[in-house]
């Protein structure tokens, strides 16, 4: 990637960046209102730096988007951001993917770091939802809420129907989300439910960085932008 | 009847003389029987009633024998029956105040005879005869009664049958009589004492705690107040001291109803009766007994008062409402139902049921409790009416109802289904009504008497437990929604482990379960139990380690459970040792928290919140001076100073209530005043926040107490405020701490003319009456402080503020008492007022003030006297007026107090100017008592103990008496003081005592020359006069008594003297010079 094309790229993702984002490599994803990230130049920097660091020695060919894989990307999230459960790995990776083509380009990388680290509670909502929302029909039904919310209780041996506190939990989530009563959440319910209660964005399993890897993820990536190129 | 006599009688166990029965209701029982028995003896039995007893009964009978008509040959003092006996003998035979009745027959118409006192004649017979079987039928039938009942009856068979005596026969049935009584007096004692359920320590609590949260001030509650005469409970749940715990004696309890005087009642395990009560200066309780015997307290206090009784079926008929089955006594059936169960069940669902009534009456206070809230109330209120229908019912359709189903189905349908449920079960109840029950299914209902919340609760904690941190987080969510200020939540939390599981949670790095957990504890905390649940688990510790998070959300809910939690001391000390001070102090620190990085942003609240809630947690903090010392130590004065700057009305209240509660020490007093804090205290006290100008003022009050403090409030424009804040007496906290305040301030002079000006003094006037008293402490305060200086003293007067005053010298508050004897003694100063203050009879209201325990009031009223007897009109005969008034002022003189001691020799010097009643005091031996306590080095002690003593020497030989009892000595001591008002009065005292040669002497020998000569320097005209009059009379008078004793102790005996002579002589005349 030449010296240019890398600077116009920053210029493009960066906090209130007066460019108007280059057609030529940047395509723009209808559902993300704003141009620009939330990082600012050098921040945007060190995030392509590292990006191009992960994504390692794939030399730039026509035709070809260099990106991180599905597997990449859950090895990232697993290492650096602690994750474990493989749906919702996998549902962040979606939610990365804006173009659904398999793997997470550059500007995807930038942007969605954007919301996964600096994200307003309007954009982080909407993420999450999209990530809960396992089917993409705009609702969270109780089977997908009994889906991720399947392991999230220590077994009992002796329980007779080791199914029914995942229900029960179910039952207790919809009662305090579901405003409208009937049986699914909206986006309209999860967004009203969250604003009163912040707790509740992730209420389905951790899709977003804890607090404290975030801290450290920052602190380690936006230290020094040639740490990584060493590593 | 014997064994009834001796096994169920309850015996007073007094030591000594005869023994008597106690007047209780089982006795009197008994009594009543027994009378029956004797009565109708002569109708159903008349052969046996012709049987001469082998001894005959006899005791002290209070009936007259005028009493006894036809049948009996009555005189003056004696009666003796027609009837007699074989020998001859009367049968009753009557000698005031004893008599003798050796058979039935006249015992029956002896308590015909005595009527209405049948049942005390009983009494006393029985007391006086206790074993009268053995007296009616000999000595061998005694034995019987030891024997077990079935044998006795065949021996006395065995033995009867063995002569056929037809007089043995009458004896036999006699005995056979006097054995069916016995048995039923038995049974009857049997049901008595089955009908009281015997009390038990926990009972009592139970109801006094009940009764408790129920009291306090205002209309609706049942009681003023209840508590314990002690506060020590023994390790068996009693409070009574273990030799009347001997007795059955449980507690002792202080009540006060609302329209009756304080009650001191006994809880023994017989039941609840009044006692002799509990007076101020003993610490024991009268334990007699002078009242009847109830079943439990609360049926006392339904006796007792009638405003007790009527909101107690208040309270209870809300919770029964809307049951239609209802009679007359809505809460009298259940109970008298239960009481039917407990007779048959056993012993152990004794226990069990005891319990669940207790529950029950648990639970009237939670429905009471439960405000209506969104998701729960309907439910609630179901369940109670379906236990209390249960109550009713007896508990018979306790299996079909189970425990209430742990529901989460949300939504309105599943809470119909629960009402209807409900309904369905009312109308059942109302056909059927047996009371036939297992006692086992009672024990299951104890469970199921628990609210629906318990069951929702232990289900939220099993999730907290066994969830990863997506359950919890919902479970956490889920457990915010329900009514956390609720006391039922509250504990249900608690009872079920929850506590343990939010303090765990708070040691996990999982911020939103740490921030769920905070917000539920920062709730359940305001519940004091729970704080100490919340303490042992070891809670502070963690949560002051949250202090350092960087999140700032968290450091918030950390520092306001903080606050909630440290409100007893040892919370208060852990977060000290634990260094939470110096955390919380940290967090007020604005700009460094401004300059610390923000991470989350969903996390971030802002720095003016937790400087807000760090002065929150302080604020609870600093009421232990450890505390108090820490924040200071730790620089938190200053930087609550520069947050008083800022004009968050929020964050300004805690602020202020810390520096309030640091204002207390002197330390912090200091610190407080180097930080300029009394400009911004005045600025705040212009705000509208109510709290906010209470705790200013409260913080003004405080630092007033130094002189500089009260000038800044001056100049920077203070009192203006305070004035008008005066006219606002709706709030009496804040009228209080106003008044503190003005109070205060008005110690300086500057400051009694600025409340001059803004006619402050006018409204503390008014101020006088109908004010609680910590509000009239602080106006009286205020008002006596004001009256030092003449022109307010004319305000007061002419605003009519003298009256009101006067009348307040009868109150008992000793704060007030000294404070009103002050502006009492003040006002006096000018004769008008004291015009007014004698014709109100004040001077002797201040008087009696002198028998009042307190050694404070009794010096302030005798430094008020002082003023008064300057300047009332005839005060000699005034003074003299109080009958044993002087006596007691003297005896005052054997106070070890040095302040009472000062103010009573002020008061005597004012009283011996009058001569006659010099010559009173002087019999009570005022000399030898002033002449004691002469020996002291307290300047102000001296100066008014000279004084008196100056005064003393002006009638009869109270000079010489002075020198007898070796007052001088020690008088010339005192003028090595370095108060010169000490040297003015002692060489005034000096001066009168020194015209008796002796005295010179002793003078002399003391070296007083020397000190007084350098007093004739003095600049002080009366000290000058004085110290030279002295001199010279102890040269004169004491050369004189050289000559005749012929002893060389006077001025040759030293040779410094000698050359200071001329001297001597000099100054004398130039003093004399100068008058």
């Amino acid at each position: 990637m030449n010296r240019k094309k890398l600077q116009k790229l920053t210029d493009s993702l960066t906090k209130n960046s007066k460019h108007s984002p280059g057609p030529s490599f940047y395509v723009l994803p209808l559902n993300l209102p704003t141009p620009g990230t939330s990082f600012n130049k050098s921040e945007v920097k060190c995030l392509i730096s590292l990006f191009y660091n992960l994504v390692g020695d794939v030399t730039e060919r026509q035709g070809v988007v260099i990106g991180l894989d599905r597997n990449a990307f859950r090895n990232i999230l697993h290492v650096t951001f602690g994750m474990t459960d493989d749906m919702t790995m996998d549902r962040v990776f979606r939610g990365f993917d804006k173009d659904n083509d398999g793997c997470v380009s550059v500007t995807e990388w930038v942007c969605g770091l954007s919301v996964f680290l600096r994200g307003t509670l309007e954009e982080k909502m909407k993420y999450c939802f999209e990530v809960f929302d396992l089917n993409g029909d705009g609702f969270i039904s109780k089977e997908e809420m009994f889906h991720m919310l399947k392991n999230s209780l220590l077994k009992q041996p002796s329980e007779e129907d080791p199914d029914e506190g995942v229900k029960d939990l179910v039952e207790i989530t919809l009662k305090k989300m579901d405003r409208d009563h009937d049986g699914k959440l909206s986006v309209a319910d999860y967004e009203q439910a969250v604003r009163e209660e912040t707790l509740l964005l992730e209420a389905f399993g951790p899709c977003l960085p804890d607090p404290k890897s975030q801290m450290e993820f920052e602190a380690q990536v936006f230290k020094d932008p040639h740490e990584f190129s060493e590593m | 009847m014997g064994v009834a006599l001796t096994r169920s009688m309850q015996w007073s166990a007094a030591g000594h003389g005869t023994r008597t029965l106690e007047v209780t209701p089982l006795n009197e029982a008994i009594l009543t029987e027994i009378v029956m028995f004797v009565e109708s003896f002569i109708y159903k039995h008349p052969q046996e009633a012709k049987y001469v007893f082998v001894e005959p009964l006899e005791w002290k009978t209070n009936l007259d024998p005028s009493a006894f008509g036809s049948g009996y040959i009555v005189s003056e003092t004696t009666v003796n029956s027609e009837d007699v006996d074989k020998n001859g003998q009367p049968l009753l035979f009557l000698s005031v105040p004893q008599i003798k009745i050796r058979s039935f027959g006249q015992l029956s118409r002896f308590l015909f005879i005595a009527k209405s006192t049948k049942l005390k004649e009983a009494q006393a017979c029985i007391e006086a005869n206790r074993n009268p079987v053995a007296k009616i039928l000999g000595l061998d039938y005694k034995v019987i009664d030891e024997i077990s009942e079935d044998s006795s009856v065949l021996s006395i068979l065995d033995k009867i049958t063995k002569d056929d005596d037809p007089a043995s026969e009458t004896k036999m049935k006699i005995a056979m009589l006097l054995k069916q009584l016995d048995l039923h007096l038995l049974n009857h004692t049997l049901k008595h004492i089955s009908l009281e359920i015997r009390l038990n320590p926990g009972t009592f609590k139970n109801d006094i705690e009940l009764l408790k949260r129920f009291s306090g001030k205002g209309k609706q509650t049942v009681l003023e107040f209840i508590d314990y005469t002690s506060d020590y409970e023994f390790s068996n749940g009693c409070r009574a001291p273990p030799w009347r715990q001997l007795r059955g004696e449980i507690c002792y309890v202080l009540v006060k109803p609302h329209d009756a005087e304080i009650l001191c009642v006994t809880c023994s395990k017989e039941g609840v009766f009044l006692n002799g009560g509990k007076t101020d200066d003993e610490e024991e309780v009268n334990y007699e007994r002078t009242g009847e015997i109830y079943k439990d307290l609360v049926t006392l206090l339904r006796e007792k008062s009638a405003i007790f009784s009527e909101n107690m079926s208040k309270q209870k008929v809300r919770v029964n409402e809307g049951q239609q089955k209802e009679k007359d006594q809505p809460d009298e059936t259940p109970r008298k139902r239960e009481d039917a169960t407990l007779r048959k069940a056993s012993t152990a669902s004794h226990r069990s049921a005891l319990e669940s009534s207790r529950i029950n009456l648990g639970k009237k206070q939670m429905t009471k409790r439960l405000e209506p809230s969104l998701n729960w109330k309907s439910t609630v209120d179901a369940k109670g009416k379906r236990s209390s229908v249960r109550d009713t019912q007896g508990g018979k359709h306790g299996g079909r109802l189970e425990k209430p189903r742990p529901s989460i189905l949300p939504g309105i349908a599943q809470f119909r289904k629960s009402v209807q449920k409900v309904e369905d079960i009312i109308s059942d109840s109302a056909s059927e009504s047996e009371e036939d029950e297992e006692p086992s299914e009672r024990r299951k209902e104890a469970n199921a008497d628990l609210p629906s919340e318990y069951w929702q609760i232990q289900k939220l904690v099993k999730y907290l437990k066994r969830g990863n941190q997506t359950a919890t987080v919902i479970a956490l969510c889920s457990m915010k929604d329900f009514k956390l200020a609720q006391e039922t939540c509250q504990l249900a939390i608690r009872n079920v482990g929850g506590l343990e599981v939010l303090i765990n949670l708070l040691e996990t790095d999982e911020v939103k379960c740490q921030i769920g957990s905070l917000q539920i504890l920062k709730e359940i905390s305001h519940n004091p139990q729970i704080r100490r649940n919340i303490v042992e688990l070891g809670g502070l510790p963690v949560m002051v380690n949250i202090l350092d998070s960087p999140f700032k959300c968290l450091k918030c809910l950390a520092a306001e459970t903080i606050a909630n939690v440290a409100k007893f001391r040892r919370a208060r000390r852990a977060v000290r040792r634990h260094g939470g001070i110096t955390k919380l102090v940290a967090l007020l620190d604005h700009e460094q928290n401004a300059t610390e990085p923000a991470y989350s942003s969903l996390y971030e609240t802002e720095d003016v919140e937790l400087a807000r809630c760090g002065a929150l947690a302080l604020w609870s903090c600093s009421k232990s001076n450890g505390n108090k010392e820490a924040i200071r130590k730790t620089g938190g004065i200053h930087l609550l100073a520069q947050l008083l700057k800022t004009s968050h009305e929020n964050m300004l209240i805690p602020v202020v209530g810390t520096l309030q509660e640091c204002a207390s020490e002197e330390n912090c007093r200091a610190a407080i005043k180097a930080e300029r804090i009394i400009e911004n205290l005045v600025k705040n006290l212009n705000s509208e926040n109510e709290q906010l100008q209470e705790h200013c003022a409260m913080a003004i009050y405080q630092c007033a107490e130094d002189e500089e403090t009260r000038h800044l409030m001056r100049q920077h424009g203070g009192l203006k405020p305070l004035a008008s804040l005066l006219s606002e007496t709706d709030n009496k906290e804040r009228l209080a701490a106003v008044t503190g305040a003005i109070w205060k301030c008005s110690i300086s002079k500057e400051n009694t003319t600025k409340f001059r000006k803004y006619k402050a003094i006018e409204t503390l006037v008014g101020l006088l009456t109908d004010q609680p008293e910590e509000v009239l402490v602080n106006v009286v305060g205020a008002l006596g402080e004001c009256c030092q200086e003449q022109e307010n003293r004319v305000i007061i007067r002419k605003c009519g503020g003298i009256q009101p005053l006067v009348k307040l010298l009868v109150g008992t508050n000793q704060a007030l008492l000294v404070n009103v004897t002050k502006a009492v003694g003040a006002c006096a100063v000018e004769p008008e007022s004291m015009m007014i203050i004698d014709s109100l009879d004040g001077v002797r209201l201040l008087w009696s003030l002198l028998k009042n325990p307190h050694p404070e009031v009794k010096a302030s009223a005798a430094w008020a006297l002082c003023p008064c007897i300057q300047n009332a009109k005839d005060a000699g005969e005034m003074v003299r007026s109080f009958i044993g008034g002087l006596e007691l002022v003297v005896s005052l003189l054997k106070s070890d107090n040095k302040e009472v001691l000062a103010s009573v020799c002020a008061a005597i010097t004012n009283i011996a100017k009058d001569q006659e009643n010099l010559a009173i005091i002087t019999d009570y031996g005022v000399v030898p008592l002033l002449s004691k306590i002469a020996n002291t080095t307290n300047d102000k002690l001296r100066q008014h103990l000279a004084e008196a003593i100056s005064r003393c020497c002006m009638w009869g030989r109270n000079r010489e008496a002075f020198g007898e009892h070796r007052a001088v000595g020690l008088l010339v001591r005192y003028l090595k003081s370095n108060d010169t008002n000490v040297h003015r009065t002692t060489a005034q005292a000096l001066y009168q005592l020194s015209e008796d040669a002796d005295n010179c002497i002793t003078m002399h020998e003391n070296g007083a020359v020397k000190l007084l000569l350098d007093m004739i320097g003095s600049s002080d005209h009366d000290l000058q006069e004085a110290a030279a009059g002295c001199i010279s009379n102890i040269r004169r008078k004491g050369a004189c008594s050289h000559e005749m004793n012929s002893t060389s102790v006077l001025l040759y005996h030293e040779p410094p003297h000698t050359p200071l002579e001329p001297a001597v002589q000099q100054k004398h005349k130039t003093s004399h010079c100068l008058i």
